[in-house]
């Protein structure tokens, strides 16, 4: 055992900011880090106990209790409830004979549930030891059970070889669809690979590349909608001994599924924006961070990369310009939404718990190990490729005036085709309706739990100009008309994912609620403000939902709502955005809700709450009192 | 103008917030001019003869007579204000939420330290005694609460900006120094 734990940690010798692959490697091989591999870890790496088993207990995908041989993460998210999660979560509890959080006696099976895990297109979806399993239903949950007591392998539970594209490729081999709906200038598949680093670096100057993404006016795809350009430019002109590029791969926000895309099919792109990215900011260190839930993707992407290291697209002398070294490396993550930001990745890169920092310094300053770090989302570095090849006035003939290019839609919920949209900055939201086959519609999730809930009777008074300020991340604040004001809730960081309910859903119990404990269960505990608030909210949100609320709950709730906005990182600050969304654009549904003639009601029942003292003590309550 | 009336109690606190009452010093003769006091410590008496223009709550409830108290408080009073933490929050009576009442009443009356005098173990339980309540609640969660004044206890000079506030009906000030959290 002991031996074993100190293979892995010389693997990584024995450097502590790899305490994430240890930890990884650590669960692949026993199930779980047992106290014996803590002490072992913490001595070997010199650091406490408590640094360990921080780290341990920060992310989903850890554990200090042993896990079952076979582990069924279940996806909860919205999607997945909309698709029939109860009864595949009740089938998988009756034929396993456990509840979720548990594991059966014999620990062969161990259930547990899981936020989004990217797959919303084809919920409810579950990561079964690592390997996904789409489009469940009882029936199939049965079936997985019934399989695994009879003693198949994980290979033989597949009910589906493989899915189209690269899903099918040898080292991928997974059930997983890419559906990609609509395909635009960055999906084209009529593209020579690397023809960018193989063709054209040579011919321009690092200076020359910025200046062409900054012309191109890229923003940040993840969401936060940085300038690309300006971001490379600071990164250039930082004095480092190493500058970073990180590629952010953990998408976590629900419902959005487009890196997922990205990365099966389009992952020559990203890498190859990853070098463009290093050319440009003399950058020498490269890292993927690939959330957990792709760890299926992990083995045919790190071929990709032996593949660029033989034709000399990355390592020393890339492409025969010389000095320029660059090369990447795949972190994986272990499950935790809060990690999309890029300062609380940085940490978990560096074997930490993905905390937020506080900013400044920003990461393209004091990043990765306090080097300068770029860090830039899937999506973001793909397009910057398109733009070194065909030029920042091609990219800018596409959008609109204010937002140039295109932008990639994860569209799922109540429509018949969800998948990857490729569309033009400016679409509106009844087009993206109209392409994915919805009817129907009573709101649609814009932006994820942190984005804002439209109500579909306001898409109809939407041009195309206001369209794209649902996307556009900042400075919507000083927005004058009421609709606009609902904007300003959308200043967040949202990867264009689009999530439809049509007018069956119980918008505030099915879907409102859903975020909530989204929220709840993703923070990472550091502020107050986002790890207290969602809870209490919710609270009152389920006071109101079961008929005690009044009007000045209402109010509480919008009042409240101001002070998350204190919280640290931009995932706090919209935590409440479910219910803020929701009172704004469906004041209606809470209205109906809550009491019209009082203006207080406490649920406090005296009875009740002196009953344990009084029993306790031998005593009967007595009503003497008024 | 006629006289505001206020009625002040204070439930499951210590009393420290009416010690900060007090110290508005020589400023009680000119509140003295504003107001009149009804049910109250500070004049002893014990139970409402009028309505109340203004309630002041201290402490929150941890027993029966508590609830009692501040529900005669919201029927005779047109405003409540809850003074200081525990009256907000539940304040430090509040830490024994997370105990079972159980092991809090075997704590104060049998396996205490302090306890010498109970040889026969009796556990109090007499009719005329309030009942515990499972928790210590704040105010608000019992009746509607109008305003809160933050502290522990709240600034001397707080409180009164807060009464002369409401009795004159002007805007409050309240800079950042004084509604920071502790």
């Amino acid at each position: 055992m002991k031996e074993k734990i100190e293979s892995i940690l010389n693997k990584y010798n024995n450097d502590p900011s790899r305490l994430m692959d240890i930890l990884l490697d650590i669960m692949e091989n026993s199930g779980y880090v047992d106290e014996f591999s803590i002490s072992v870890i913490a001595e070997s790496l010199n650091i406490s106990v408590a640094q360990v088993k921080e780290t341990i207990s920060f992310y989903h995908f850890f554990s200090e209790k042993p896990r079952a041989k076979y582990n069924i993460f279940l996806n909860n998210s919205i999607t997945s409830c909309l698709r029939g999660f109860k009864e595949v979560k009740e089938a998988f509890e009756t034929e396993a004979g456990t509840s979720f959080g548990n594991l059966t006696e014999d620990g062969l099976i161990g259930l547990y549930e899981t936020s989004c895990i990217g797959m919303n297109d084809q919920g409810p979806a579950a990561i079964i030891n690592d390997k996904i399993f789409t489009n469940l239903t009882p029936y199939r949950a049965r079936k997985i059970i019934n399989d695994i007591k009879a003693g198949k392998k994980l290979e033989e539970l597949v009910y589906e070889n493989h899915g189209d594209g690269n899903n099918a490729h040898p080292l991928m081999n997974t059930m997983v669809y890419n559906h990609i709906r609509k395909k635009s200038i960055l999906l084209d598949e009529n593209y020579e690979k690397f023809d960018v680093i193989k063709n054209e670096l040579k011919n321009i100057s690092p200076q020359e590349l910025i200046q062409t993404i900054e012309d191109s006016n890229l923003r940040g795809r993840g969401g936060a909608g940085f300038p690309t350009g300006l971001k490379w430019k600071f990164g250039s002109r930082m004095p480092g001994e190493h500058r970073v590029i990180i590629c952010n791969a953990d998408e976590g926000e629900p419902g959005t599924f487009k890196d997922r895309v990205m990365l099966t099919q389009f992952n020559d792109l990203v890498f190859e924006g990853m070098v463009l990215a290093a050319y440009a900011t003399k950058a020498d260190i490269g890292v993927l961070y690939l959330r957990y839930e792709y760890k299926y993707m992990l083995n045919y992407l790190n071929s990709v990369l032996d593949n660029m290291r033989k034709e000399n697209l990355l390592g020393e002398d890339i492409s025969g310009i010389e000095g320029f070294k660059f090369d990447i490396r795949i972190q994986l993550g272990a499950g935790a939404y809060v990690c999309g930001e890029e300062s609380a990745l940085i940490e978990s890169m560096e074997g930490k718990r993905g905390e937020p920092r506080d900013k400044p310094p920003f990461p393209v300053e004091k990043g990765y190990m306090d080097y300068p770090t770029i860090v830039n989302n899937v999506e973001t570095l793909a397009s910057a490729v398109k733009i070194a090849k065909n030029g920042a006035k091609w990219y800018n003939s596409f959008g609109t005036k204010d937002s140039l290019g295109t932008k990639l839609l994860s569209v799922s919920g109540d429509c018949r085709f969800p998948g990857i949209y490729e569309v033009e900055w400016g679409t509106s939201i009844r087009e993206v309706l109209e392409m994915a086959g919805a009817h129907n519609v009573q709101a649609v999730q814009v932006g994820g739990p942190s984005g804002t809930l439209v109500n579909v009777k306001d898409i109809d008074n939407l041009s195309k100009t206001e369209l794209m300020k649902w996307y556009k991340p900042s400075g919507m604040m000083t927005a004058q008309t009421a609709f606009d004001r609902k904007l300003s809730y959308s200043d967040l960081p949202t990867g264009g994912s689009i999530i439809i309910f049509n007018k069956d859903r119980d918008i505030l119990r099915e879907v409102v609620m859903n975020f909530m404990d989204f929220f709840i269960e993703e923070s990472c505990g550091s502020c107050s403000t986002c790890r207290n608030l969602p809870r209490i909210m919710k609270e009152k949100l389920e006071k109101i939902i079961n008929g005690h609320g009044v009007r000045d709950d209402i109010d509480d709730l919008l009042n409240w709502g101001k002070i998350i906005k204190l919280s640290r990182c931009g995932l706090g600050q919209t935590a409440a955005n479910p219910i803020l969304s929701s009172i704004l654009n469906f004041r209606h549904l809470y209205e109906d809700h809550v009491m019209a003639m009082t203006d207080y009601d406490n649920q406090f029942d005296i009875v009740k709450s002196v009953s344990p003292a009084n029993s306790f003590v031998g005593r009967k309550f007595i009503h003497n009192h008024s | 103008m006629s006289k505001k009336i206020i009625a002040t109690t204070s439930l499951a606190g210590c009393f420290g917030c009416h010690m900060s009452i007090l110290d508005i010093d020589e400023r009680i003769l000119d509140l003295i001019e504003l107001v009149e006091f009804n049910k109250s410590p500070v004049d002893d008496i014990k139970t409402f003869t009028k309505q109340v223009d203004i309630g002041i709550i201290e402490g929150g409830c941890c027993n029966s007579e508590n609830v009692e108290v501040l529900k005669s408080f919201r029927d005779n009073c047109d405003i409540l204000i809850s003074l200081g933490e525990c009256a907000i929050m539940g304040g430090l009576p509040a830490m024994r939420n997370g105990i079972p009442i159980e092991e809090c009443i075997h704590e104060a009356y049998i396996n205490g330290p302090t306890v010498k005098l109970n040889e026969e173990k009796i556990l109090p339980n007499d009719a005329e005694l309030p009942m515990l309540l499972d928790n210590v609640y704040p105010c608000h969660e019992i009746v509607k609460i109008d305003y809160f004044l933050p502290g522990c206890p709240p600034r001397a000079d707080l409180i009164w900006d807060a009464l002369v506030a409401l009795i004159t009906g002007n805007e409050m000030d309240l800079p950042y120094e004084v509604v920071k959290f502790d």
